[in-house]
């Protein structure tokens, strides 16, 4: 071993062992910023690792370093740029996006070398050896097309660019997808045969299996997608790592998609769906709204704004809910507002945080971070759900279905089993909704039956606004 | 490197995610996900291989460019994203405007 290799060996391990310590550290609230720029850091480390290799060895021409600099830039300055300038509402379709460009990247890597085999690492293959070659090439454009289209068309739908189309529900989807799948495969076999065009097909068919396979799904399940996506660009990249024999991308590749299975699963869990359902189930709200014949709401009671402030002001104790709905209007600051003004009234305030509140777990932590919210207000749903009893007041904004009593007490509901906020413990419920449609299970919810509940009509941002003036009116939180 | 011990690096490296992920607040999922998705973006080591390795070839000197970018936009957005995230946790309610 001479020194060039002795040197990346000893730049990989200490990266690998950075990067692991980086996940791990995110693991934690204190330690996730540092553990962030820890990775970020193991990163660039890599990189410096394996450009002194080559410069020690076989050395770098400069047209390589032309190009290699164009690509850097342009990549890095978009990606700053994107990051800087996103709302943080719209976390989830960027991490799409980031997401699918990490496929695009794995993919491309591997056409480049099947097209032109790189002469030295190529050159004197047995029969073994080349098929492994074949195999990860295969691997990586077909994960990599999947992640890329996927992630595209999760961003899009997230961003509200497209729809869920009314045809892709019918069960010929399963059929058209299984197609594709077939064909990807055969693709694959013709490669490896020696036929390299077919490696044409193989990106066209994967890229449509990755469309055909996301487009059903429901924007309320994209989530759970994404995360599923993320770990495929994981392993994307790990069989990249085959491709062109670096182990610390297989390392590193090999986490991240551990990393997002296990995410999914947490996603999965919290919103009472399996991971088959989401992917082949289609759109939840248009297989259900057949079957949630429930019944009509009976025992609406409507209250004004002003009543709402009222009952507030009297309280000694609030539990506010926010969900989807709060992220969609960008209430949370004014929801903030609304919280301060109860604070100096000295009424005690939470926030009780479904593990799925949002559109991704933690997400609604980020949007209430964003909005100033002390992180000792967020209360999660084991913590919380004791407290309810001895809750005067409770708020809920935007959230439907993480509060249906159904899914304790009906054992016929699709929600039942799924872990729900006893709201209905508390003294008073207002749910400030904008209308009675239904949350996206498309299921009745019973909380707006129950007497102790009342409803308060309107637009979040809205309503919270006009509750900071009657609050204002009520005297509250005057100091400020 | 043999193609064996390659896979036992998929797998070692593989269990070293589980286990490492297994215990995260709920909090944390989204920028735990932004994180890791930024270091998925690792490939940018294969594209710079590419390069390098690429030599007078144009057409690959830019299949690798292009994925070098792509794979540069997933890492430094990636990170920069989860810093933003990560910055308004370690905020203290004190010093805010």
């Amino acid at each position: 071993m001479n020194l060039p290799v002795i040197i990346k060996f000893v730049i990989d391990l200490l990266a690998v062992l950075l990067l692991a310590l980086g996940i791990k550290g995110l693991s934690k609230v204190k330690s996730a910023r540092d553990a962030n720029r820890l990775a970020a850091f193991a990163m660039s480390l890599s990189v410096v690792g394996l450009l002194s290799y080559y410069l020690g060895t076989s050395g770098i021409a400069i047209q390589s370093w032309i190009w290699i600099i164009i690509g850097s830039i342009i990549g890095s300055l978009f990606g700053a740029i994107l990051a800087k300038k996103v709302p943080m509402t719209s976390m989830p379709e960027t991490v799409a996006l980031f997401n699918g460009c990490g496929g695009m990247s794995s993919l491309l890597v591997a056409l480049g070398v099947a097209i032109f085999p790189i002469s030295n690492n190529l050159e004197n293959l047995d029969f073994f050896k080349s098929l492994i070659n074949e195999v990860s090439i295969s691997v990586s454009i077909f994960v990599g097309a999947i992640t890329f289209t996927g992630s595209i068309v999760a961003m899009a739908k997230l961003q509200g660019w497209l729809s869920t189309p009314g045809w892709t529900q019918s069960k010929v989807r399963h059929f058209v997808n299984i197609v594709f799948a077939v064909a990807s495969l055969i693709a694959i076999f013709d490669l490896i045969n020696g036929n390299t065009n077919s490696i044409w097909l193989l990106v066209i068919v994967s890229s449509l299996l990755g469309i055909g396979v996301t487009l059903p799904i429901g924007g309320a399940d994209m989530p759970v997608v994404i995360s599923l996506l993320n770990s495929y660009s994981g392993i994307a990249a790990a069989a990249a790592g085959f491709v062109v024999d670096s182990q610390l991308l297989i390392v590193a590749g090999a986490m991240v998609g551990a990393a997002g299975l296990i995410l999914t699963q947490v996603m999965c869990k919290g919103m009472n769906r399996s991971l088959v359902s989401v992917l082949f189930g289609g759109s939840l709200s248009a297989q259900s709204t057949a079957s949630s014949g429930s019944g009509e709401y009976t025992n609406i009671t409507s209250c004004s704004v002003e009543e709402c402030a009222l009952t507030l002001e009297a309280a000694n104790k609030v539990i506010i809910v926010p969900g989807y709905g709060l992220a969609v209007a960008q209430a949370q600051h004014t929801l903030r507002e609304v919280t301060k003004k109860l604070e100096q009234n000295g009424i005690e305030v939470v926030y009780a945080i479904h593990p799925v509140a949002g559109r991704m777990p933690g997400h609604m932590n980020v949007l209430l971070a964003e909005a100033d919210v002390p992180y000792e207000q967020l209360k999660e749903m084991d913590v919380v759900n004791p407290d309810f009893p001895a809750t005067d007041v409770v708020l809920v904004l935007g959230a439907n279905d993480v509060v249906n009593p159904q899914a304790k007490n009906d054992s016929s509901s699709p929600l039942y089993g799924m872990p729900v906020l006893d709201v209905q413990e508390a003294r008073t419920v207002f749910v400030i909704k904008r209308g009675m449609s239904a949350g996206y299970s498309g299921i009745k919810n019973d909380l707006f039956d129950l007497p102790n509940t009342s409803m308060v009509f309107g637009d979040a941002k809205k309503v919270l606004n006009d509750l900071i003036g009657e609050l204002k009116d009520l005297g509250v939180g005057e100091k400020e | 490197m043999s193609f064996i011990s390659l896979l036992w690096v998929l797998l070692l490296g593989s269990l070293l995610g589980l286990e490492l992920i297994g215990k995260v607040p709920p909090t944390l999922h989204t920028p735990l996900m932004s994180g890791a998705n930024a270091i998925s973006g690792i490939t940018m080591l294969a594209a710079l291989t590419l390069i390098v390795k690429a030599g007078g070839n144009v057409p690959l000197l830019i299949i690798g460019s292009v994925s070098l970018g792509f794979a540069l936009f997933n890492v430094v957005g990636g990170f920069f994203v989860t810093d933003r995230m990560l910055a308004m946790f370690s905020r203290k309610p004190s010093n805010k405007k």
